[in-house]
């Protein structure tokens, strides 16, 4: 929770030669890479070239666009949060991610993914997911783009996020619990990626975060920097200046990434993700991985991960789905190893406080993912960013999915019970 | 024999030389290790060298085994579940130094990475392994590995893939010891059967760049498939099917039964030369 480390953001080489360097050898210092099966070598090297292709070709990204705009609603708004900046003694911008179509950050990777996909020729995506946010952005662009579609969820998070089954399956895609494991999403993508390794010929996996073998972590990345796209020149229109801090949750790190690679070139400006520290750090039942973890290879990149000695990977625990993960972007280990990024974290109880708060004084129910981000801006904003400090936080999804499981886990009674006529004895 | 300062590489080329002359394939035949329990795992051993097999593949699990279908899973969750470590798994290959046989351990390359790719080849070569197979480590970024493995003589058998370039070939080629595994299909461990002409026509691929052995596995499981690969490839690997032998029962009978499964791959190898 230390935020000793000043941000050395002279020591980072400029955002231009890093996207340099990713691109010749897929690594960002020494990590990243291409740690897979020798199956998966024909589909990386495809969609190497596809992603140049499609960066060279001035159709791509009049499509990406037009896809944004017009049938993803954005550019998605900055909005000042009065009263939670006055509950928070730091001035919060929220940057509205939930508002876009489908609910979160997520549709950003996937419309760009989707048009990778049928620019490769591809008919079907595959894709994992936790919270179910990145597979309904996958199950909605496979309906767009007529591809069919199947989606891996450990079936904890099937019980946990049953909503977004749902709506995956209104939307035409086949959702596959996975039993393996910790039935979470670390085993959704072992099972994903093993569905690759078997039908690499006709089908795209398509990642839903920053991490993964090369060239994954910089496709997803540089589809999700719309949102600093968006977030650098509204804050410059409706601001001036710069912030003190952006801020943003770390699951695999698809919405802290993009929320950070505009600013990260830009001088003063502390990049916080916020991690998922479960019942605690150092509790055992954690998803903190740049706190607690250590260097290692998971799902094809090198990174920073929760191993034992032994080199087991020990189960994550988050009462948030989308965080629920014991590895961590390789982007993101980088951004910690040079200090130009800080990583902090905030236990379940903490982001069941922020979205509460997030509830009652701003009227938008978050998801508990940003919840995360928004409980740890409470709890520490004001003590380690300076009273008045202006903060941009992205509110990176919307919270329909979880209120089953907030009010249950939180055990609160906000009149469920009794307005459903159900006689629970306790709180009606 | 004291295989700590015995050439992995020789040990291996050695067994498919001995194959070879008796005008057949050689059989590799893979395990989990401690599956079920550690006694029983090393009287499989025991019983698969007994009924011919003439290389020994030590599975050490790992948590997230990305090329192993349900049946290999299982076997690694059941061995992580019961608490065994890695430490416990190598001393168990210490108790086979009585099996005159090559043994290479196949395990995830965060394994190696965690221990230190350093200690991980000591701790394998004073352990007595001829070499290594680590399936998430492909030749590009395999340098560092490399480097500790010829530091101890340690085999390391790359995988090739129907789908890999032939300047990927040319690098596995290079860069592998004891043999190249050519895999027989597109997919997991146990789950698809091999698809015959897309594999004889890697490793014909395979053979135009290297002297060293080529070996077939993933998708053989039975004396036909095992026939079938061996008319056209160095060695034969079976893994998934030998797992199931020894799952499917009860522990005390399943050395019996791997070796029953063993002396008919063992015949199936043999039979069409
Ligand atoms: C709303 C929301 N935010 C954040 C995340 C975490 O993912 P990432 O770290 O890739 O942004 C998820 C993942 O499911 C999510 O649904």
């Amino acid at each position: 929770m230390s935020m000793t480390e000043t941000p050395a953001s002279s020591v980072a080489p400029s955002v231009d030669e890093r996207a340099d360097d990713v691109v010749r050898d897929g690594y960002f210092g020494r990590f990243g890479g291409q740690y897979v099966p020798e199956s998966l070598s024909g589909a990386l090297a495809q969609l190497v070239d596809a992603w140049a292709d499609a960066q060279a070709d001035p159709a791509f990204e009049a499509e990406l666009d037009d896809l944004r705009r017009n049938y993803g609603g954005r550019p998605t708004p900055l909005y000042r949060a009065s009263r939670l900046s006055e509950e928070a003694g730091v001035e919060v911008w929220l940057k509205r991610e939930d508002l876009a179509h489908t609910g979160s950050h997520k549709l950003n990777n996937v419309v760009g993914q989707a048009l990778l996909t049928r620019r490769m020729g591809k008919p079907r995506v595959i894709a994992e997911t936790g919270a179910g946010q990145h597979g309904v952005a996958t199950a909605t662009a496979a309906a767009l783009f007529g591809l069919d579609c199947t989606v891996y969820m450990g079936a904890e998070d099937v019980r946990r996020q049953r909503l977004n089954v749902v709506r995956m399956q209104l939307l035409g895609t086949e959702v596959v619990p996975v039993d393996s494991g910790t039935r979470t999403l670390k085993d959704a993508i072992n099972e994903a990626m093993r569905d690759w390794v078997s039908n690499v010929d006709d089908t795209h996996y398509l990642i839903g975060s920053a991490m993964g073998p090369h060239p994954f972590p910089t496709i997803v990345r540089e589809l999700q920097k719309i949102i600093s796209v968006e977030s650098t020149q509204q804050f410059t229109d409706q601001v001036g200046g710069r912030p003190d801090a952006v801020i943003a949750c770390v699951g695999g790190g698809s919405n802290a990434i993009g929320s950070f690679a505009e600013w990260i070139g830009i001088d003063g400006v502390k990049l916080i993700g916020v991690e998922a520290a479960g019942e605690g750090v150092g509790s055992g039942r954690s998803a903190a991985t740049i706190s607690e973890g250590r260097e290692a290879v998971l799902h094809g990149s090198r990174s920073i991960v929760l191993v034992n000695d032994d080199g087991q990977v020990k189960p994550a625990h988050s009462v948030s789905a989308g965080l629920d993960y014991p590895g961590v972007g390789p982007e993101h280990a980088w951004l910690a190893s040079t200090g130009r990024g800080i990583y902090v974290s905030a236990t379940d109880a903490d982001a069941l406080h922020g979205f509460r708060r997030t509830c009652e004084l701003e009227g938008i129910i978050p998801a508990l993912e940003p919840a995360h981000a928004v409980g740890w801006l409470l709890r520490h904003g004001c003590d380690e960013l300076g009273e008045g400090a202006k903060i941009v936080l992205t509110m990176s999804g919307r919270g329909d999915k979880d209120v089953d499981e907030v009010v249950e886990v939180a055990g609160w009674d906000v009149g469920v019970a009794k307005a459903f006529g159900e006689d629970t004895g306790a709180g009606s | 024999m004291t295989p700590v300062t015995v050439n992995g590489s020789e040990q291996i080329a050695a067994a498919f030389e001995r194959a070879a002359a008796e005008d057949r394939a050689a059989l590799i035949v893979y395990l989990t290790a401690c599956f079920p329990d550690p006694a029983t795992s090393r009287a499989c051993f025991e019983a698969a060298v007994e009924a011919g097999a003439d290389i020994l593949e030590i599975g050490v699990p790992f948590s997230d085994p990305m090329m192993d279908g349900p049946i290999i899973q299982q076997a690694n969750q059941h061995v992580l579940d019961a608490g065994t470590s890695v430490g416990e798994q190598l001393d168990l290959v210490r108790s086979l130094g009585h099996l005159d046989v090559p043994k290479l351990v196949m395990t995830y390359v965060t394994i190696a990475d965690t221990r230190g790719y350093a200690s991980f080849a000591d701790e394998l070569a004073d352990a007595g392994l001829a070499g290594v197979i680590l399936p998430d480590l492909p030749v590009p970024e395999a340098d560092a590995w490399l480097a500790e493995a010829r530091r101890r003589d340690l085999a390391t058998v790359f995988l090739a893939s129907s789908i890999s370039s032939d300047e990927r070939l040319d690098a596995i080629g290079q860069a592998s010891s004891g043999w190249v595994y050519a895999t027989g299909l597109l997919g997991v461990t146990g789950v698809k059967s091999i698809a015959g002409d897309i594999t004889r026509d890697l490793v014909g691929r395979v053979r135009a760049r290297t002297d060293l052995p080529v070996a077939v596995g993933i998708g053989v499981k039975d004396r036909a498939s095992a026939a079938e690969v061996a008319t056209y490839a160095d060695g034969v690997i079976v893994g998934s099917s030998i797992v199931s032998a020894a799952a499917d029962g009860d522990p005390a009978g399943a050395p019996a039964r791997v070796a029953a499964l063993v002396r008919e791959l063992r015949e199936g190898v043999a039979a069409n030369r």
